[in-house]
């Protein structure tokens, strides 16, 4: 059995595979880098899969927090483990939108799977998923309700799309110029993705396009995206595993 | 030179360079403050102490000293938008203390803009504060692939004009023959420059590419003197020795990766960037610095000094800086580039993106950007840092493997 842990700056993830490729368990846990989540996610899946500490044979990590998980075998970057988890199960992906936790990165694969190139934002929240979660306090909307509340909203709130500190404050004066929540919500959301979309211009988006990531969790984030970048985007039944899957399939890979 | 080595010959002539100027000063001999690719030659022919604002703003920096100036300048009204360099110098200017070693005020200063534009502003506010002269070579940049002759005759011009200027500041008639002398001996060091830099071709690398950064301090404040030039004969002589002998850059560790560096070097955080590239057994083998104090020209002739000045990479159109950039990748035998997008360099920012995207589509070398600053220590993240080197081993890696196949 092969163990993929990705470790992010909000939540733990852990995928484990059988010697065939089959996932026999996810785990995520909403704490990340610097929390002990890492290791409930693994006791949790391993749990699932029925299995004891012993009968992993490999372990890979990848995410944020990566450097210090100490059973890791090898650590890989989640770019390459994100391109890996994509293609285990979108075989004609070609551009990957991951949005996890602090950053957003837009990946371009080639025709073989391996990372052709890749551009993630700098240091700055705007576009990842900490705004959404400025977002859903700003709202008074929780985190798994954004989505329902972006789609009641309508097009024409502008927010910043330069800086989520920014745009914050930006939502506050919207909502009490009597701008309704549906529609800062919706404006907040266009401006997520106009960032990502201005990303994707710079590296080039071809299809196949996949969002994966915590983030792509959220329909109403990955149809804004959608529309921004002017492609279809397939979409994954978990994308929030993609990363720690992508470091099991490296797991189960590695001679 | 006793069997010093060059490093040795190296910290000495610094140690000389800066003690010189503030014993100049002192003797109440003109000390005058230049950007760092100005045609000294007419200075060092005048004998006037010339020091560089860019090299002790980066020595502030490298020994972690730069908040305290960019602390002082941000407090004084400029924005923190302005180059980090510029804002560390112009609270020097004032505070005129710093452990990472002083320099003193200048009598007079020299702008040449072929390095950047916004320096001319940096170094008005320098002039007019400090009530001293400026002399300012205003080197257009070059919109066309080759040098214009009507930009050289335009330098040209201006140096003439400059002569001028220094006979009236200094009193004293300007010796064209020394000229001649100091034109000979800054091409000798320019090119030994060069060719020690070149020998980081050879693989594995007898060249640690960091080194570039260290040695780049004394191109820029000795090329006018035979000292100078007899430092980098020397470290070229040590690199081809250790090249010879197949040696590597570094005593434990194997170069693994061979990659180019674009940009200035992130100072305040100089061990940690290198540190971060070992680790992956990268060696930086090449930069842009080498061809930046590639200053060659035949003696006597001021057309071809005029177009030497209009020449480094900066001042060149962007199809000079692919093809450039493409250049050190197949000379060098790169296996990657790390793009500095560093915040105060608008200019060398500017471009970037585009030339990542030319250069990758002609050669097919993997590349990374990364945030961070010359001396500002706030634009700067490890953790991105090394997510982003670590990405590049994976795609080199990968490269590598794909190549391998290929020929099977």
């Amino acid at each position: 059995m092969y163990l993929g842990v990705d470790i992010g700056s909000s939540a733990s993830k852990a995928v484990i595979l059988d010697k065939e490729g089959q996932i026999q368990a996810t785990a995520v846990v909403n704490t990340g880098a610097g929390s002990s989540g890492v290791d409930l996610a693994v006791r949790q899946a391993l749990g699932k899969a029925g299995l004891t500490d012993t009968q992993i044979k490999r372990c890979v990590a990848t995410g944020y927090g990566r450097v210090l998980f100490e059973r890791a075998d090898k650590q890989i970057t989640e770019i390459s483990c994100h391109a890996k988890g994509v293609r285990h199960i979108q075989k004609e992906a070609k551009t990957i939108i991951d949005i996890g936790g602090q950053d957003a990165k837009v990946i371009r694969l080639r025709d073989s799977g391996a990372v052709e190139n890749f551009i993630m934002n700098e240091k700055c929240a705007a576009g990842t998923g900490r705004f959404l979660e400025v977002m859903s306090l700003v709202l008074g909307c929780p985190l798994s309700q954004l989505s329902d509340l972006v789609k009641k909203g309508k097009t024409g709130v502008s927010i910043s799309s330069v800086c989520t500190v920014f745009a914050e404050s930006e939502m506050i004066s919207q909502l009490s110029s009597g701008q309704t929540a549906a529609d800062v919500a919706f404006g907040a959301m266009e401006s997520i993705a106009q960032r990502i979309s201005g990303m994707g211009n710079r590296i080039g988006i071809i299809p196949a396009v996949v969002m994966s990531g915590g983030a792509a969790l959220n329909q109403a984030l990955v149809d804004s995206v959608e529309a921004a970048v002017g492609q279809p985007i397939l979409r994954l039944a978990d994308p929030q595993i993609i990363g720690a899957l992508g470091a099991a399939k490296y797991a189960l890979e590695l001679a | 030179m006793d069997n010093k080595t060059s490093k040795q010959l190296l910290g000495e002539l610094l140690d000389r360079h800066y003690a010189g100027a503030m014993q100049a000063k002192q003797e109440g001999k003109l000390v005058a403050w230049a950007t760092s690719i100005s045609p000294q030659e007419l200075l060092t022919t005048m004998g006037i102490h010339t020091v560089y604002p860019e090299n002790h703003a980066a020595a502030i920096g490298a020994r972690k000293c730069a908040q305290e100036f960019i602390d002082y300048s941000e407090g004084h009204g400029y924005s923190s938008d302005i180059c980090s360099y510029a804002r560390v110098n112009l609270a020097y200017m004032d505070i005129l203390n710093s452990e990472a070693g002083n320099i003193p005020k200048p009598d007079l200063i020299v702008c040449c803009n072929n390095i950047c534009n916004t320096v001319i502003k940096w170094y008005e506010n320098i002039a007019k504060e400090l009530d001293i002269p400026m002399i300012l070579f205003d080197i257009p940049f070059n919109h066309e692939y080759e040098i214009s002759e009507q930009n050289t005759n335009y330098i040209k011009k201006q140096f003439l004009e400059a002569i001028l200027q220094l006979e009236q500041i200094t009193n004293q008639k300007f010796d064209y023959d020394k000229l001649t002398e100091v034109m000979k001996i800054s091409t000798e060091t320019s090119i030994w420059w060069k060719k020690a830099a070149l020998q980081a071709r050879a693989v594995p690398s007898p060249l640690n590419g960091f080194d570039l950064f260290n040695y780049m301090a004394t191109i820029v404040c000795a090329r006018g003197t035979k000292e100078g030039r007899d430092l980098f004969k020397l470290w070229y002589e040590e690199l081809g020795e250790k090249a010879k002998q197949g040696a590597g850059p570094w005593r434990e560790g194997q170069e693994l990766y061979r990659v180019m560096w674009d940009g200035i070097a992130c100072w305040p955080h100089l061990a940690d960037t290198y540190k971060v590239l070992k680790k992956y057994g990268i060696n930086m083998v090449t930069s842009t610095y080498p061809d930046s104090w590639y200053i060659v020209y035949d003696t006597d002739d001021l057309d071809g000094m005029a177009r030497a000045y209009s020449s480094n990479y900066v001042n060149r159109n962007l199809d000079f800086g692919v093809d450039n950039i493409t250049k050190l990748v197949e000379d060098y035998r790169l296996d990657g580039i790390i793009y500095h997008s560093n915040r105060s360099c608008k200019l060398m920012d500017f471009r970037q993106y585009e030339v990542q995207r030319r250069v990758e589509e002609r050669t097919g070398v993997p590349s990374v950007v990364f945030d961070g600053d010359q001396t500002d220590p706030r634009a700067f993240s490890l953790a991105q840092y090394e997510t982003r080197i670590q990405a590049l081993v994976e795609m080199m890696e990968a490269r590598k493997y794909r190549e391998a196949e290929d020929h099977e």
